[in-house]
């Protein structure tokens, strides 16, 4: 009797965890594998071949490309760790009432992807912007900020600095105060101490702050598209398959080249945190010492930080200024100012945003359940091979949306859908898997830390009461992961919303594109420019909504949690 | 290098407007090996971490190591050793670089620091796991190598922040033995600080009793478990029976009259007025029921009857709670022998003491 029950739990757990995996292999692992076939594929003979890809490094466009995007990746690493690490240090070091504003900027890169402000930016930093106008008048001189690579890195790494920045000052407080004093104890101080102990400490942060940003920008196809910078990879491999067609090999060569650097970053964050346990905070001991800011060292503070606002906030200022702006060429400012842009995209470029929700929500819901499922699977049960889930739900983190998009063409284009008869590469619905791979890490990491919240003695009590797994999940587990499960919802939402590069390649026809895709075509062309900011600026605020209500729903959770833990332990005392 | 002295002179120190150390004044000797001991919140790590620079200023006073006042330098010149409770091994440093550090900062010549690593990590008993990382290490040698990484400086003195907390019960009594051997060879000063009474008896030469702040009796364990000066340290060392009363003077003798019917004989010049009598639960002896008229009452011996409240096996002892008049408790041990008769709950008895073994104290 007991043994049935048992094993009737199995055959559901493993179920949900075969439907899981039947899903990520269709959509995720074969058309992945697919393009790494084609890639080593003969395009006449159709054998294996290592031909295509000396064809790529024998053309000298793609090898540009390659140091271009590789250089591109690379600086704006080095910028953004220039932008983040002051800030990390002010807020981690001193008692800094600056500490809550440099909080906030980390969730610039999730409200704004990078090539929403990429045309704004170029209207502040370019040859003919604001600040290039008023340099040249003051001191006769202008700076190429935004002139050719340049631009691609600083749009870039303004957008991406906040990842080393979150992840740099979650390490540095987290460092044991011992550990400091410790090196003090012995003889060290100030900038050896800095960069013999703290550092080092901190350096599994900083390598997945860094890892992130390397890996965003190399794979990242909207920014150099909009500044019309097209000798880098990503936008290589899209213009080749959306001009030559999905047979064209380089496209696939390119796709794997992605890849590859892409896990190739992932791999090198890992080395760089393996087998050194960092978690080295003691009850009571936690974080480094802070000490107060004399008068001086507070105005240099708010100074740097003020710089460094500007600076990030600058593509939201210069979006708005477009989106209101009337004529703005050659001028610091637009000429006048104007509603008429919004008025335009309300009028006509309703379907884009009701395209996007509908997308973007599908996707995020689809998520929440793979997540759920995938978490529950990993964690909560024993079958054999469960990890792979896990692994499978992560690794979409390392394939670029260019190269998703496409491995579905080319593995899609001619299989009709049923009853619609259209090829499921051309249908909308693939727009919404894709978008729903793309997002899968993020559901999974909320979904994975609120099941980890969940004590398994909550869920024997419901069984030791008679309920069955199924009923155990879904009256006991669910219901005290919602709080996780809806910051997940709303963070695949939000960013699903922005995506841009996987769409660019799966858009079929103008009255299935989402918002994104919207701001792209619009951006393109100089009378289009007001009307994409005003989208932009739409697309923020809907993404910036979405972003504070999953932090309103994680900061409710803890609270219910916490409330809940103290209960707990005034009972028991 | 010479064992130094340490002074504390009217030491202040304050967390905001919290003051934790309120006057502290302590002559270490050069070599001893001194304890700390208190209870959490007594300002005995705050002492210690005052010491090696660490926590805010203090407010007032000096802290003197050898000749010289130290309380206005940073920790990093002051060359004094410091092991921390949780270790503070860097884990992104194998134990040899760990151990190298401090030489590193002194910029000790290369080949030196190799001998004296090499030395340090030998004295530990660790020199074979030198290439190993913290994360590899058990609690025990984690501690060896925090050990090993401040004494390799030569520190004017060493000082331990709760070094045996983080072990198990068995590392713990073999590892404050080796902390013991290794302090005599190096003949270094040497303050821990233990909230754990045993542990500060077994190693310390000396010992300081500290609550809220205020040091409240310095001396050999012995001494300050025989003799308290106060409620406190009588109660924080051991259990102790106290209870309330007064010292009268009755046919030109002195006597302390107190709860529970008790009358015990103290000595002439004992001043008169409310007093405390403190005595240990083991040197009370239980005389059953009709023993009493057996045993010699002797000058100096005190006695009273009560009835047996509950009798706790605590294996070496057997652990009775007497009931005396006026619902007055005291504890008393007795050694357990295998077969004894253990007295029951309700059943009359009589503790006697001897005089001697009782403590007066005056709040």
């Amino acid at each position: 009797m007991m043994l049935a029950a048992q094993g009737r739990m199995q055959w559901g757990a493993a179920a949900t965890g075969l439907s899981v995996l039947l899903v990520l292999l269709v959509f995720f692992v074969v058309p992945v594998a697919k393009v790494f076939y084609v890639a080593f594929l003969d395009a006449q003979t159709g054998e294996l071949t290592l031909v295509n890809f000396l064809d790529f490094f024998r053309t000298s466009l793609f090898r540009e490309s390659f140091f271009n995007s590789l250089y591109v990746a690379l600086m704006s690493v080095v910028v953004a760790t220039i932008i983040a690490v002051p800030l990390a240090y002010f807020t981690t070091r001193f008692n800094f009432t600056g500490a809550a504003l440099i909080h906030t900027l980390g969730v610039i890169p999730l409200i704004m992807p990078p090539f929403v402000g990429a045309v704004a930016m170029q209207m502040l930093f370019g040859a003919n912007g604001s600040i290039n106008l008023l340099l040249d008048e003051w001191f006769g001189f202008t700076i190429p900020f935004m002139e050719g690579l340049n631009g691609v890195i600083l749009v870039e790494s303004i957008h991406y600095f906040p990842f080393i920045l979150i992840n740099l000052s979650a390490s540095l407080s987290n460092i044991d105060r011992a550990m400091e004093e410790a090196a003090q104890n012995l003889g060290a101080h100030g900038f050896r101490l800095f960069r013999r102990v703290v550092f080092p400490l901190a350096m599994p942060g900083f390598a997945a702050g860094a890892a992130l940003v390397f890996l965003k920008v190399f794979d990242d196809l909207g920014t150099p598209l909009l500044l019309n910078v097209n000798n880098m990879l990503a936008p290589q491999a899209y213009l080749r398959i959306s001009s030559i067609g999905i047979a064209d090999p380089m496209g696939y060569v390119i796709s794997v080249i992605l890849v590859v650097f892409s896990l190739f970053s992932l791999w090198v964050s890992f080395l760089a945190t393996r087998g050194r346990d960092y978690a080295s905070v003691q009850k009571g001991g936690g974080g480094l010492m802070k000490r107060d800011l004399r008068t001086w060292e507070k105005v240099g503070a708010w100074a740097v930080i003020v710089l460094i606002l500007i600076v990030v906030l600058s593509p939201h200022i210069g979006l708005l200024l477009l989106s209101f702006g009337t004529i703005w060429s050659f001028s610091v400012l637009p000429d006048a100012f104007t509603v008429k842009h919004y008025q335009e995209v309300f009028t006509t470029a309703w379907p884009y945003i009701a395209n996007t929700l509908l997308y973007a929500g599908l996707a995020a819901l689809l998520d929440v359940i793979l997540a759920t499922a995938i978490a529950y699977v990993v964690w909560r049960t024993n079958l054999p091979g469960r990890q792979v889930l896990d692994y499978l739900g992560t690794a979409a983190v390392a394939v670029p949306g260019v190269v998703l998009g496409i491995g579905y063409l080319r593995m899609f284009h001619d299989f009709n859908v049923p009853l619609v008869n259209e090829p499921l590469a051309s249908w909308w619905v693939i727009i919404v898997v894709a978008l729903m791979i793309r997002r899968l890490p993020y559901a999974l990491r909320a979904c994975t830390a609120a099941l980890q919240q969940v004590s398994v003695a909550l869920e024997e009590a419901a069984q030791n009461l008679g309920a069955g797994r199924f009923s155990t999940v879904r009256r006991i587990v669910v219901p005290l992961m919602a709080g996780g499960i809806a910051a997940g919802f709303v963070t695949a939402f939000a960013t699903a919303a922005v995506e841009l590069s996987a769409v660019l390649i799966l858009v079929s026809k103008e009255s299935d594109a989402p918002l994104a895709y919207g701001i792209y075509v619009y951006m393109q062309t100089a009378a289009g420019r007001g009307p994409g900011a005003a989208l932009g600026v739409l697309a923020v605020i809907i993404v910036g909504v979405a972003t504070y209500l999953s932090h309103r729903f994680v900061e409710r959770t803890r609270a219910e949690r916490e409330a809940a833990g103290r209960q707990a332990a005034t009972g028991a005392a | 290098m010479q064992s130094q002295r340490i002074l504390i002179e009217d030491l202040h120190l304050a967390f905001g407007s919290t003051e934790v150390l309120k006057g502290i004044d302590l002559e270490i000797r050069p070599g001893e090996f001194f304890a700390f001991l208190g209870p959490s919140g007594s300002g005995k790590s705050t002492l210690l971490r005052a010491i090696a620079g660490f926590g805010p200023k203090p407010s007032r006073g000096r802290i003197v190591i050898g000749e010289e006042d130290v309380a206005g330098l940073p920790p990093w010149e002051r060359n004094v050793g410091m092991v921390f409770q949780n270790y503070a091994l860097w884990p992104h440093m194998t134990v040899w670089k760990n151990v190298a550090f401090g030489l590193e900062e002194r910029c000790v010549p290369k080949a030196e620091i190799a001998a004296r690593v090499e030395e340090a990590l030998q004295l530990v008993g660790l020199l074979e796991l030198a290439q190993r990382r913290p994360s590899q290490l058990s609690g025990g040698q984690q501690q060896r190598v925090a050990l090993a990484r401040t004494i390799v400086v030569r520190p004017r003195v060493l000082l331990l922040d709760e070094p045996l907390s983080n072990l198990d019960a068995n590392l713990r009594v073999q590892m404050r033995r080796e902390l013991l051997r290794l302090q005599r060879e190096l003949g270094i000063t040497t303050i821990f600080v233990t909230h754990d009474q045993e542990e500060a008896n077994t190693t310390a030469d000396r010992m300081a009793v500290l609550d809220q702040g205020v040091i409240q009796q310095v001396g050999t364990p012995m001494e300050l478990y025989d003799a308290p000066v106060n409620l406190f340290v009588a109660g924080f060392l051991g259990s102790a029976n106290r209870i309330r009363g007064r010292v009268v003077a009755e046919a030109g003798s002195r006597v302390f009259r107190g709860a529970g019917g008790v009358v015990l004989p103290v000595p002439p010049d004992e001043a008169e007025g409310e007093a405390w009598a403190i005595f240990r639960p083991q040197n009370v002896r239980l005389l059953e029921e009709g023993d009493a008229s057996t045993e010699k009452v002797r000058q100096g011996v005190a006695c009273f009857a009560g009835k047996v409240l509950r009798a706790e096996f605590l294996g070496s002892i057997i652990r009775y709670a007497l009931v005396l008049e006026d619902e007055e408790e005291i504890l008393l041990d007795e050694p357990h022998r295998p077969g004894q008769h253990v007295l029951r709950e309700g059943e009359r008895a009589t503790a006697c003491i001897d005089a001697q073994a009782v403590r007066i104290l005056r709040q």
